[in-house]
């Protein structure tokens, strides 16, 4: 089960930002992508016709922005080597400012509390203009594997 | 009030999906509807998978099911259905779906007021009792029609 943890390591180690990715079908799926930019990690949603939510508007679905800034924080955790496994989402909560226009999508994300066994994490999105957030989301996640989900004696 | 046309939620729902890029990309389908609830499914496929050592289908796409699903109990809380924007949502991820499975989404508008839509939906593989996720969302209602009458196509 360590192995995501290996195979991203030596993605870091040879800056193979695309081959990260490609490990998770549904971000390839979604054409996520992402690198290195001044110190922080961007990561990028290139426009594609079937990310479309409305098609009159037209503007990306709003699924699709929540799943991006969700995998966004994924990889920013296996990327910084802050989880030993896969980072399991517990809780995720999107707020929409603004449509999503048809094209490029960016995110960052920020780690705000990491404890031993769950990180709150905060993503931000725009597009165009990055003062312009189009949508915010904070989610927690699980970093350890022992008590993944598994309900408790007596609390079941 | 009488209800003089029965009005068909289960093809309007899935009239609604069908228009919709994204949910034909991921195959969504509208399984039942009535007035402010419907009940909606995504299939399992290797390309929609999150975690490659469990084979596990994406949280995403979760989050997609579940936002097109409030977003249409929303939009059919009315007549003529009306157009809504997710303000937001809010997933509790309860524990993870077994690998292969269909997953369906049951989400219902419990409240309408003049600007703003409230959901509810619930998230399960076969037992509506053990849910996968749960969650809680708002719309803003746009105030436009969503379906003009009776020119749509098939």
């Amino acid at each position: 089960m360590t192995s995501i943890r290996n195979a991203i390591a030596n993605a870091r180690r040879d800056g193979d930002y695309a081959g990260a990715m490609d490990l998770f079908p549904y971000a390839r799926f979604l054409g996520i992508a992402f690198s290195e930019e001044d110190g922080e990690l961007l990561f990028r949603l290139p426009f594609s016709e079937r990310n479309i939510g409305n098609p009159v508007m037209p503007a990306l679905h709003g699924g699709v922005i929540g799943a991006f800034m969700e995998h966004a924080a994924i990889m920013h955790l296996l990327w910084n080597l802050e989880s030993a496994v896969q980072p399991k989402v517990v809780d995720f909560s999107i707020d929409y400012l603004r449509p999503g226009r048809p094209e490029q999508t960016y995110a960052v994300c920020k780690v705000v509390r990491q404890g031993q066994r769950v990180a709150n994490v905060s993503v931000e999105t725009w597009q165009s203009r990055r003062k312009q957030v189009i949508a915010t989301a904070r989610g927690h996640f699980l970093l350890s594997r022992q008590d993944d989900l598994t309900p408790q004696a007596g609390n079941s | 009030m009488a209800e003089p046309v029965q009005f068909d939620y289960r093809r309007a729902g899935q009239r609604f999906f069908s228009r919709i890029p994204h949910s034909v990309a991921l195959g969504l389908d509208v399984v039942d509807g009535g007035d402010g609830w419907l009940l909606s499914r995504v299939r399992y496929r290797d390309d929609l998978i999150g975690n490659p050592a469990t084979g596990h289908l994406h949280s995403g796409v979760l989050t997609t099911l579940i936002d097109q699903t409030s977003g249409a109990a929303a939009v059919f809380s009315s007549l003529p259905p009306e157009g809504v924007a997710t303000l937001d949502l809010r997933i509790d991820h309860l524990r993870v779906a077994e690998a292969g499975v269909p997953i369906h989404a049951f989400a219902e508008c419990h409240r309408v007021t003049r600007h703003i839509c409230f959901v509810r939906c619930v998230a399960y593989a076969t037992d509506r009792e053990r849910p996968v996720a749960t969650s809680v969302s708002s719309f803003m209602r746009t105030g436009k029609p969503l379906i003009r009458p009776e020119r749509n196509r098939e």
